[in-house]
Parts: C-alpha cells; sequence; structure tokens
C-alpha cells in the first residue's frame, strides 16, 4: 500500500490538479498548483543532487573494490571536490567586500573572478565543448559512408540535406550565382525549411503529441505504472 | 586577458578530449573523468546556491536579505504569505528522493517520484493538446487559391506562388499525418497518400540533416578558433 | 570502434572500390584543415537573410523604447559558439532601445553565459554614458530548477519562482521587479534553447497561456522542430544556429563571431558535400562492377 497504492494516489491527484486547473483557473486549484509547483522545484533540485551522489558511490564503490580503471574513478571523485570547494568555501582565500557577511559573499559565487568562475571558463566549459565539437568529425565520417542515393526516398533526402547545406552558407550563392534573382539557392533553402520541412515537422509533431496525450492519461488514470518500478 | 596558465590548461583539456578521433586512449580517458567530476561537482553547487537556499531559506527569511520591501511583496500578494512555511515539505519530500540511496528503504523516492510524474503528465495533457495539436491543425487550414494584391490589383504570379506554397504545406501535412496511421493498410489511395507523406517526412529529415551539419561543425570551429586564436595567438 | 582495415580485402581492384574504405581519419583531417585554415583569412561574401532572421531583427525593432524583456538562456558552454554571438547582438540592440531586461536560466550554466554576453554587450562604447546600472537596467534572476514546472509557474507568479537573484539579493527589492507579477508585465520574451528545456516548452507553457510576444535562437540542430512555430505565429522570429547569428548580425549591423565563422562554415560545408558525392561514385562504380 505504502508502495505503491500511494503513489498512484499521488500521481492522478496532482496530474488532475494541474488539468482542472487549466478549465477553472480559480482558487482553490489556483494555490494548490502554485504550491504544487515550489514542491516540484525543491524535488526536482534534489533529484539532481541524487544523480550525482550517486556517481559518488559509484566511483567510491569502484576504488574501495580495486576495479578495472578504479584510478579514472579516483579522478572523478578529486575533480569533484576541487570544484565544490572552490564554490563552497573561496570566501576564505578570496577578499571579501566590506560590510559582506560569509554567506553573502559565498553566494557571489558565480561572478567573474571567482575560483569557481575560473573552473567553469578554463575546465568545464573547454571540455565539454569538445566533447560535443569532435561529434562534427564523425558526422562527416558517418555520412560519408552511409549516405547512398540508393532509392527515390533517400535521393530526396540527399538533395533537400544538400540545398539545406548549400543555402546555408554564402558560398552557396557565389557557387549557384547563375541561377535567376530570387531563386537563389539561398531562396530555395529558406522555402525547403519553411514549407515542406514545416508540413513534414507539423506531421511528426501532432503524432508525438498524441503519442504524449495518451501515455499522459493513462499516467494519471493509474494504468500505466512503469515508473513505479516492480513489484515488491 | 585570462592568464597564459589557464589558457594553456584549457589547451591541453582541448587536446586531450580530441585526441580520442584518432583513437580512445588514457589521456582522453583521464580528461574525461574530470569532464564527469567538474561538471558533478558544477551542479552540485549551483544547485544548492540557486535552487535549495532561494526556494527553502529565502523564502522565510532565513537566508538571504529579505528586504522589508521583499516581505511587502508576499504580504500583499496573499495567496502565497500562508505557504511559506508549508514549503519545507517540499524539503522533506526532497529528502525522500535521496532515499533511493538506500537499498533498504529506497522505495520511499517513489512519492516524490510519483508528485514529479504527475504534475508533468498534468501539464502535458493539455500543453501538448493545446499548442502542437489544436494551434498546428489551426493554422494549418489555409486556401487553396490565396489571391495577392499587388498595388490593389492582382498579382497571377504572386497567386499562384502562394497558392503552391499553402498546397504544399497543407498536403504535406495530410499525407505525412496519412503514413502515421497505422490503423488501416497503406494501400490504394490511401497507400499512394502515405508514400507522398513519406517524400515529405524525407525532406523534413534532410533540412534537419543539413542543418546538423552546420550545427557540428560550428562547435568544431570554435574549438579550432580557440585553440588557434586565443592559446597559441598564430591569429590576428 | 571498429577502424576499417587497410588491407582488408577490397571489393575489387578499382580505385573507387579502396576508396569507399578510405581511413575515416583522412575525412578528419580534410575536416579540421578544412574548418581551421579559412580562419586565417578575412573572408566576406555577403550574407543572405533568411525571412525568420529578418523577423526577429525587426520585432526587437518595433519594440517601444524602454520595454520590459524577459531573457531565458536555456543552453551550456557547447552550443555557446552558436547561441553566445546571438545573445550578445540581442543585448546589444536591446539596450540601444533602453530596454529594461531580466535574465533567467532553466538550464544551470545559462546565467552564466548570459553574464559573459551582458558583459561584452556593456564593453561597447555605445553604452558607456548610458550608465547601464545592475537592478535598474537589467538583473540576473540565475537558475531555477523544475524544468517546464518553472515556466508554468512564472504564469502567476515569477517573484516567488525566483526569490533571489543570482547573487542572492532579494528579487522583490530589485527595481526592476516593481510592479512585475507576470508574463503580463513584460513586453517581450527572447529564449534561447539548445534543447529540452528549451522552445518548445516556452511556447507550450508560456506563449500559448499568457499570449506573451516571444522570439528565439535556437542551435541548429534543435531548429527544425521549431519552424512550425514561426510559421503559426506563436514565435514572431527565429534564428537557427550560426547562421542565424550570422544573419542577425548583418541586418543589426553589429558583426561578430557569427559572420567571421561563416568561411570556416562554408568550406565545412563543401568538404561534407564532398564526400558524400565521392562517396556515392564509389558506390555506385563498385555495385555495378560486382
Amino acid at each position: 500500500m505504502m508502495r505503491r497504492e500511494i503513489p498512484l494516489f499521488i500521481t492522478s491527484v496532482v496530474g488532475f490538479i494541474f488539468v482542472i486547473r487549466f478549465f477553472i483557473p480559480h482558487e482553490p486549484f489556483y494555490s494548490l498548483e502554485d504550491v504544487s509547483s515550489s514542491w516540484i522545484q525543491v524535488i526536482q533540485a534534489f533529484a539532481i543532487w541524487l544523480g550525482i551522489l550517486n556517481l559518488l558511490k559509484v566511483s567510491l564503490d569502484k576504488i574501495y573494490k580495486k576495479e578495472r580503471g578504479w584510478g579514472y574513478s579516483g579522478v572523478i571523485i578529486f575533480s569533484f571536490l576541487a570544484i565544490s570547494i572552490a564554490g563552497f568555501f573561496f570566501p576564505l582565500w578570496e577578499e571579501r567586500p566590506a560590510g559582506y557577511s560569509y554567506l553573502q559573499h559565498a553566494r557571489e559565487f558565480l561572478k567573474p573572478g571567482t575560483s569557481f568562475d575560473w573552473f567553469y571558463w578554463y575546465v568545464y566549459s573547454p571540455l565539454s565543448s569538445t566533447m560535443f565539437a569532435t561529434l562534427a568529425f564523425f558526422i562527416a565520417s558517418a555520412s560519408f559512408r552511409a549516405f547512398r542515393a540508393r532509392s527515390f526516398q533517400a535521393t530526396l533526402l540527399l538533395l533537400s540535406g544538400f540545398v539545406v547545406m548549400f543555402g546555408s552558407v554564402p558560398v552557396g550563392n557565389v557557387l549557384f550565382g547563375w541561377l535567376p534573382a530570387g531563386w537563389q539557392v539561398s531562396d530555395i533553402a529558406d522555402w525547403v525549411r519553411n514549407v515542406p520541412q514545416v508540413a513534414g515537422q507539423r506531421a511528426i509533431q501532432i503524432g508525438i503529441a498524441l503519442g504524449i496525450i495518451s501515455t499522459s492519461l493513462r499516467l494519471i488514470l493509474g494504468l500505466e505504472r512503469a515508473h513505479l518500478g516492480r513489484e515488491e | 586577458m585570462p592568464g597564459m596558465v589557464s589558457l594553456t590548461l584549457a589547451g591541453f583539456l582541448t587536446l586531450g578530449i580530441m585526441s580520442f578521433v584518432y583513437k580512445d586512449n588514457p589521456i582522453y580517458k583521464f580528461c574525461e573523468s574530470i569532464f564527469i567530476g567538474v561538471s558533478a561537482g558544477y551542479y552540485f553547487v549551483l544547485i544548492f546556491y540557486q535552487s535549495l537556499l532561494p526556494q527553502l531559506t529565502d523564502k522565510i527569511g532565513l537566508t538571504g536579505a529579505l528586504t522589508d520591501s521583499a516581505l511587502a511583496y508576499y504580504r500583499q500578494s496573499g495567496s502565497l504569505a500562508s505557504v511559506q512555511w508549508f514549503n519545507l515539505i517540499a524539503a522533506v519530500l526532497g529528502m525522500m528522493m535521496l532515499m533511493r540511496l538506500l537499498p533498504k528503504i529506497g522505495w520511499i523516492s517513489r512519492w516524490p517520484l510519483a508528485f514529479v510524474i504527475g504534475s508533468i503528465a498534468g501539464l502535458k495533457l493539455i500543453g501538448e493538446l493545446q499548442t502542437n495539436i489544436m494551434t498546428q491543425i489551426q493554422k494549418s487550414i489555409l486556401p487553396l487559391w490565396a489571391p495577392q494584391y499587388v498595388d490593389g490589383s492582382l498579382s497571377l504570379a504572386a497567386s499562384i506562388g502562394q497558392s503552391l506554397t499553402n498546397i504544399v504545406l497543407v498536403g504535406g501535412i495530410l499525407t505525412g499525418v496519412i503514413y502515421f496511421f497505422f490503423s488501416k493498410e497503406h494501400k490504394g489511395v490511401f497507400g499512394g497518400a502515405a508514400r507522398v507523406g513519406i517524400w515529405f517526412l524525407m525532406v523534413t529529415f534532410g533540412a534537419a540533416f543539413g542543418l546538423t551539419v552546420m550545427s557540428r561543425m560550428s562547435l568544431l570551429i570554435a574549438r579550432i578558433d580557440f585553440l588557434l586564436r586565443d592559446w597559441l595567438h598564430l591569429l590576428g | 570502434m571498429s577502424q576499417p582495415n587497410p588491407s582488408a580485402p577490397t571489393l575489387g581492384p578499382g580505385f573507387w572500390e579502396k576508396f569507399a574504405l578510405l581511413d575515416r581519419r583522412i575525412i578528419f583531417a580534410f575536416i579540421f584543415l578544412g574548418l581551421a585554415l579559412p580562419l586565417f583569412y578575412t573572408i566576406r561574401q555577403p550574407i543572405p537573410v533568411s525571412p525568420e532572421g529578418r523577423a526577429y531583427y525587426q520585432s526587437i525593432e518595433n519594440l517601444p523604447a524602454g520595454s520590459k524583456v524577459l531573457l531565458s538562456f536555456d543552453y551550456d558552454p557547447p552550443s555557446s559558439p552558436e547561441l553566445q554571438p546571438m545573445a550578445e547582438a540581442t543585448f546589444k540592440q536591446l539596450f540601444t532601445k533602453n530596454c529594461k531586461l531580466v535574465v533567467i536560466g532553466l538550464w544551470p550554466q545559462g546565467p552564466q553565459q548570459a553574464e559573459q554576453a551582458l558583459a561584452t554587450a556593456l564593453r561597447d562604447p555605445r553604452f558607456k554614458d548610458k550608465k547601464l546600472e545592475y537592478g535598474v537596467n537589467y538583473a540576473n534572476l540565475g537558475y531555477m530548477a523544475g524544468n517546464e514546472i518553472v515556466i508554468q509557474k512564472m504564469n502567476a507568479d515569477i517573484i516567488s519562482t525566483f526569490p533571489s537573484d543570482y547573487k542572492g539579493n532579494a528579487t522583490a527589492s530589485l527595481p526592476i521587479m516593481r510592479g512585475v507579477r507576470n508574463y503580463k508585465n513584460f513586453d517581450f520574451i527572447i529564449n534561447f534553447s539548445s534543447g529540452f528545456v528549451g522552445t518548445r516548452e516556452w511556447v507550450q507553457f508560456c506563449v500559448d497561456r499568457s499570449g506573451a510576444k516571444m522570439i528565439a535562437g535556437n542551435t541548429a540542430v534543435q531548429a527544425p522542430e521549431n519552424y512550425p512555430y514561426f510559421r503559426s505565429g506563436q514565435l514572431k522570429g527565429l534564428l537557427a544556429g550560426m547562421k542565424g547569428a550570422a544573419e542577425y548580425e548583418t541586418v543589426a549591423g553589429q558583426p561578430g563571431k557569427g559572420i567571421s565563422f561563416m568561411g570556416s562554415q562554408s568550406v565545412a560545408h563543401l568538404v561534407v558535400i564532398l564526400f558524400v558525392i565521392l562517396g556515392n561514385i564509389a558506390y555506385f562504380v563498385s555495385r555495378r562492377k560486382w
């Protein structure tokens, strides 16, 4: 009961509040939604913390059991501690503005020049940016290997991709400068993005929306229970 | 002008991650681990100061400068004043979420989880219906003959252009939706429409592919620019 | 990850058969050079401006002077090459129009990206004698967890959604927030977004529920799914990726990184297109021989 029925009940009640509030924008639904929203802001913040703590737990486990690659887990823990200490304790070694309490000073941790800010711009930012930037190499080699005009449909996909790629950079209009005014490759790309692309995208969106609506309805009515995990 | 030491560190971290494109190697793994640890720490600190303190303790005046104007605001907005302390229940729900880390009482985390899922289901149910179905259908009901007037007189070329655009838009959406409708076998006229629908979807995916290439390349350009300009000063 | 082995038996003896098995690292080298070399030259080609990019600029231009604008920064450093130039140019255009700006972030990194864009904009000599002041002309309310719930809650009350700004000051005590309760007190909303939570949720829970007017800057990956909203008028303007940034910089007359990277972007697209064409030739030639 505590493990399944109550969570199911909570899901339904909260779901109903958010639905009813849309149709009846008055008290008590107004306040109910407001309070629920505040709670969810806090729960989601804790959910992110949960993820982090879980990562630490797994890493510490690995180090403790000396599993393969435990050294890398050590690096994870060390980096985590380094930036966290910078974030929580920088007022200890940085000059405090006059009249500021420790907490007031600590809360300005995002200001340019703090240790935390240094971590953001010189460690976090280059690492995360490069991680995604390397995808450029792989998308190029994947297109070389997989992008084949095998059928009419595949050819359409290829042509549409080419038009958008040529039309998105200035060199497209230089290469195809012989096209008449108003029919430059950038104009054609604009049309492709704004007309057939929108048509296809709307069809997809309507499909996805129907899927989300039915799943939401199942959740609120208590028919969908996968999020509660196994029966225990 | 940031210090050369900081830039050099950023430069080496960039090269460390990039080394993966040659081959997976220990330097990459080392940099990746730093990335994971630093991200986790970044979120940890940020969540504390930017989400938890404001929501839990600032509102009731335990931390932060809850000035007179702020108090006056909460008093005046009425409906809120009464819920400030109530908000601490949220902290309890949050702690219940963390219980997931303890195998024995991990099930307690289902309560706050149910709360979040219920709210998102409720929100999305209406939001998707309103934004992605009703509005999109409403805005897709277009005249198939759309006369265009230039300086008060009918312009045939412009009218044909606009009408074609409308026809492509309406036709594309209808046939696209038909393609996604699997409850009826794709045969005859219905099958033909579904085939046209897939053509539209292919054009859509092609455009998305083109834009994805653009996106990925932009990120790499910026990294190369960082290496050559900011770090090594090879560019003017 | 499997590497194509150059010594593996090829489909046939011809050049194209071997070419089809080209080591991916050769492609990588071409891409690297194609992106790096143009950075050494200043290539100035006219940048074609799309209707959605022009609409983005025009809708800010049409705002009455001194309008109150809410900007949401929903992206992180990997997307900043595309979105940061948009953000910087947008801040400049808004400050030129004496708009009052309130910044929030639904991605944790957003407010910090916003701070940097703000700092760049404020260094512009045009705004030196305007004496733009924190809390009066602009404010940064920081990040808040909760994704779409945050957007929805601001329909009722922005101050209780963001009780403190990013430095810990009470939001209600900031002069810029005087008289602000929900979206209705803002003349305009601008969203910079690179995924979930982003433009899609803003349209759903802000635009469609409050009737607010909004424009968005998107990464090119995410833009396709938001074009329908531009077409339907739920978005008044849309910038897509680095090209969008370059377009906007062009119409706004504020050249920046968006324009300066267009040379590399051009070569990158040509290299990818060329390799796709060569790959297809190799495929069809080797298939025919088979």
